[in-house]
């Protein structure tokens, strides 16, 4: 497979200058080096500016409703274990909107890939405050600044169990891929969160504010990721700087190994047509 | 004794009505009479009042009757509470020294139910055995069919707690022979029977399973989670997956999603989390994603009366969801009808990748009858998805929303053809890709909407009649009504209509059938007639009067017969 291969035709529309292609970039590099056919991956998003993605990238693509990439994917996951499946969504849309999806599909653990563009605003809407807007940034709603905690994602995902939690930035596109492609080899829910600038509505988090913050978690070996308490820790970490990397990695077992799905055809795959319930209705018989 | 019996058995929520009721159904049935019962509970583990009643006859019964024959009054309050429902020569079984009923009235029966739950079984809870035995001694049925029965039911138990059981209802049974008989008609034994006992959710889920279903995803609501349960129990021999959503905006995203993938899907919920799925419902027109959804109506509004009945949810199913879109809505009023019309939705949704909807409800839910049998064979099961061998001469490569002039797109599905396919909820080109052309808006909000509403009108489940020929009178229904209307329509001017399809509105079907009537008269359990303001809608006719119900019951015989008493 190479760059061509998932080559979409359809226009971007996107702002220029947007973080989402380092993203688009970063996300079609690892699909490149996963080496499946485009006909075996499936993309998945919502509803925002980081949903739009899948168009972009010829593969399968399922669009679907604000907040509710998460339940779409894992089904179809289920439904197919065979496809690699990807979510792309934003900081509104999967922790906003869907945020009690975030939570239940970590405890679900289906074997799924969930990269979360965080521009820590709603551009899409004009520039409201994201879940996971900076504390005082003032907004056309938000006129007296953020009075709300930002969601701590990645805090959240340790908590509940997630085997992968990473953070990358889209101005790192061979970072983001790394994630990507370390998330996808993961067994079971693995959450990738970028930091991108908005640049027509986030004012304070610019390409430049994270390009001075981060640095890289996983570079000189003295961070160990399996640590829980450590990664917790690592993952808190905002302002002044900004880690990135793999924060945290467990083993876990996945919702496929769990219910016995792996070692069986896909349900999607099961003959449907001579079904045969006679011996169930024997149970009602009297 | 007439023709049939009435039975009822009061109690506690918790002192296990429902196996009661389990053991008496399946022992009338064997003993070679046909059963209708229901249960009538309140939504609470322990206490309160709860009853089952079951109706025996030697003719196939189809609903409940107001009074009752038998009342077996299991805790003290019962007494009092289900007294009135005698028939005179009814009679009521109690506990006196229990309940410490000082004053014998001439038709109250005294058994020590609890004395002999505790000495012969050994512990109260076996109370419930002891009421089976007083039930079978007093309608004098061969105490062997109750222990067949006992034997049968509580198969899957330890050994010490069947044999509990049948010392109990043995002992039970031996105390009332003697005393009070309640003679069944005595019917010709040999003749056949409906020999399986089965609920309305029992049905669908079985319907799902033929149909394959292979992903249920559903949040618990009463009174749709028995279908989930049923699912559950057999779907490591039919590999279905199901999967309890964390609410009902996963539920119905995740069928859509595994739908998409490939696998039929189905979810159930009551109006509260149906209403929850109303933009999923919306997502699944747009993206002409095939899923079928049970909405298994309770009162409400709000969280309601959750565990009893009611037919109020008629306008939110049709209309449910934003924007305009193609669905199909089906309204069993049986349990065989139920099974049938569910492998009919998955077809349905199948072949026109649209919404479909079973509308059912708590009476029809609970409501346990016995039947010949299930069957569906005319409903050809098939995938309506395309393959690589359909598509492979076009060069121009897939596309999901290919307009064909017909309202079909051929559906693929990922990963089974060469291409990829894009999905969207925004509006979208052929492809699949976000688009704002206007034209192309068109094209695509008539695939959706009017192309497939016209192809649904060719597969429209006829309405159901009884007794129609002649019939000045007609009364129309729609779901669980079917069988109080129909045993209500036993004058020869009087006639049913039942209508197991809501929507599409079966307009032109139901205008031929009472053409020739002089009232048309709906009968509906809720309290602003919306059956009748859907068919003035979809119809030309006049609706004379509808006979309404909203007190969270469901119609009986005797109360419908007594309001067409005058007609």
């Amino acid at each position: 497979m190479d760059i061509e291969n998932f080559k979409s035709g359809d226009e971007i529309a996107w702002c220029p200058g947007c973080g989402n292609f380092g993203l688009l970039n970063g996300i079609k590099k690892a699909l490149v080096k996963i080496n499946r056919p485009p006909k075996d991956i499936l993309l998945v998003s919502g509803i925002g500016q980081a949903a739009k993605l899948p168009h972009y990238v010829k593969c399968n693509c399922f669009n679907g409703l604000h907040g509710r990439a998460l339940p779409a994917a894992a089904a179809a996951k289920m439904a197919n274990h065979k496809l690699t499946v990807i979510v792309t969504t934003g900081d509104g849309d999967c922790y906003g909107e869907g945020g009690n999806h975030f939570i239940h599909n970590i405890r679900r653990n289906v074997d799924i890939t969930v990269v979360v563009h965080n521009n820590q605003i709603y551009g899409l809407t004009k520039g409201q405050a994201s879940p996971t807007t900076d504390r005082g940034y003032v907004t056309g709603i938000q006129t007296r600044g953020v009075i709300l905690e930002p969601f701590h994602a990645l805090e959240v995902a340790i908590t509940m169990g997630a085997g992968f939690v990473a953070r990358s930035f889209s101005g790192e596109i061979d970072h983001v891929a790394d994630m990507v492609n370390e998330a996808v080899a993961h067994q079971g829910f693995a959450l990738v969160e970028v930091l991108q600038p908005c640049v027509s509505f986030n004012k304070k988090n610019t390409h430049q504010w994270y390009k001075e913050r981060i640095y890289d978690v996983n570079k000189d070996g003295s961070f160990d990721p399996g640590d829980k308490i450590a990664a917790y820790v690592k993952a808190a970490e905002w302002d002044d700087k900004i880690p990135i990397g793999v924060i945290y990695r467990k083993k876990t077992e996945s919702y496929e190994e769990r219910s016995g799905l792996l070692g069986k055809m896909p349900i999607a795959e099961e003959n449907i047509e001579d079904i045969d319930v006679t011996a169930v209705l024997e149970d009602f018989k009297v | 004794m007439g023709l049939e019996c009435n039975i009822r058995v009061a109690g506690e929520a918790g002192q296990g009505m429902k196996t009661i009721g389990h053991v008496l159904a399946e022992m009338f049935v064997k003993a070679g009479y046909n059963v209708y019962s229901n249960m009538d509970y309140m939504s609470r583990i322990r206490g309160g009042n709860s009853y089952y009643q079951l109706r025996v006859s030697g003719k196939p019964v189809f609903a409940i009757r107001e009074k009752t024959d038998i009342v077996i009054a299991l805790d003290k309050e019962s007494v009092a509470l289900h007294e009135k429902s005698l028939n005179v020569d009814g009679i009521m079984v109690l506990d006196a020294a229990r309940y410490g009923n000082k004053e014998m009235k001439a038709n109250y029966l005294d058994v020590p139910l609890f004395d002999i739950a505790k000495g012969t079984g050994g512990a109260e809870i076996f109370v419930n055995a002891a009421a089976c035995g007083v039930a079978a001694a007093l309608t004098s049925v061969d105490h062997d069919f109750l222990e067949d029965t006992l034997k049968h039911v509580f198969k899957d138990k330890r050994s010490e707690m069947l044999e509990s059981n049948l010392k109990t209802a043995r002992k039970a049974y031996e105390s009332v022979k003697p005393k009070k008989e309640i003679c069944l008609p005595d019917i010709n034994r040999s003749s056949e029977v409906g020999r399986y006992i089965m609920d309305g959710n029992d049905a669908i889920a079985l319907g799902a399973i033929k149909a394959g279903c292979k992903f249920y995803s559903a949040y618990p609501m009463s009174p749709s989670t028995s279908i989930m349960s049923t699912v559950a129990r057999y779907s490591d021999r039919y590999n279905i997956v199901v999967e309890q959503a964390e609410d009902e905006i996963a539920a119905i995203n995740m069928v859509i999603g595994a739908s998409f993938a490939g696998a039929r899907s189905m979810t159930g919920t009551s109006g509260g989390g149906f209403a929850l799925m109303g933009e999923g419902i919306s997502l699944a027109g747009m993206t002409e994603t095939p899923v079928v959804i049970v909405n298994a109506q309770r009162p409400a509004p709000a969280t309601g009366l959750p565990t009893r009945t009611e037919q109020a949810d008629l306008d939110l199913v049709i209309y449910a969801g934003h924007g305009e879109f193609a669905r199909a809505v089906y309204a069993p009023g049986t349990a065989e009808e139920a099974y049938r019309l569910t492998i009919k939705a998955f077809e349905t949704a199948d072949r026109f990748q649209v919404p479909v909807i079973i509308l059912t409800d708590q009476h029809l839910a609970d409501s346990v009858r016995n039947i010949a049998g299930l069957n569906a064979d005319d409903i050809k099961i098939k995938k309506h998805v395309i393959t690589q061998a359909d598509i492979s001469g076009d060069p121009s490569g897939y596309k999901r929303y290919r307009i064909t002039g017909s309202g079909i797109s051929p559906r693929a599905v990922p990963s089974w053809i060469e291409d990829v396919m894009y999905v969207d909820s925004d509006e979208h080109t052929e492809e699949g890709h976000i688009t704002e052309d206007a034209d192309m808006r068109v094209k695509m909000v008539n695939k959706r909407s009017r192309e497939k509403i016209e192809l649904l009108m060719n597969v429209v489940e006829p309405p159901v009649t009884y007794n129609i020929a002649g019939s000045e009178t007609v009364l129309v229904g729609f779901g669980s009504t079917y069988g109080a209307i129909r045993e209500a329509a036993v004058r020869k001017d009087i006639g049913l209509v039942h209508l197991p399809q809501v929507w599409p509105f079966p307009s032109k079907e139901l205008l031929s059938i009472v053409k020739g009537a002089k009232r048309v008269i709906t009968v509906e359990n809720n309290a602003t007639a919306q059956l009748a303001g859907l068919i003035r809608r979809e119809t030309p006719l006049r609706i004379d009067r509808s006979i309404l119900k909203y007190d969270g019951r469901p119609f009986n015989v005797d109360m419908l017969m007594n309001e067409i008493k005058g007609l």
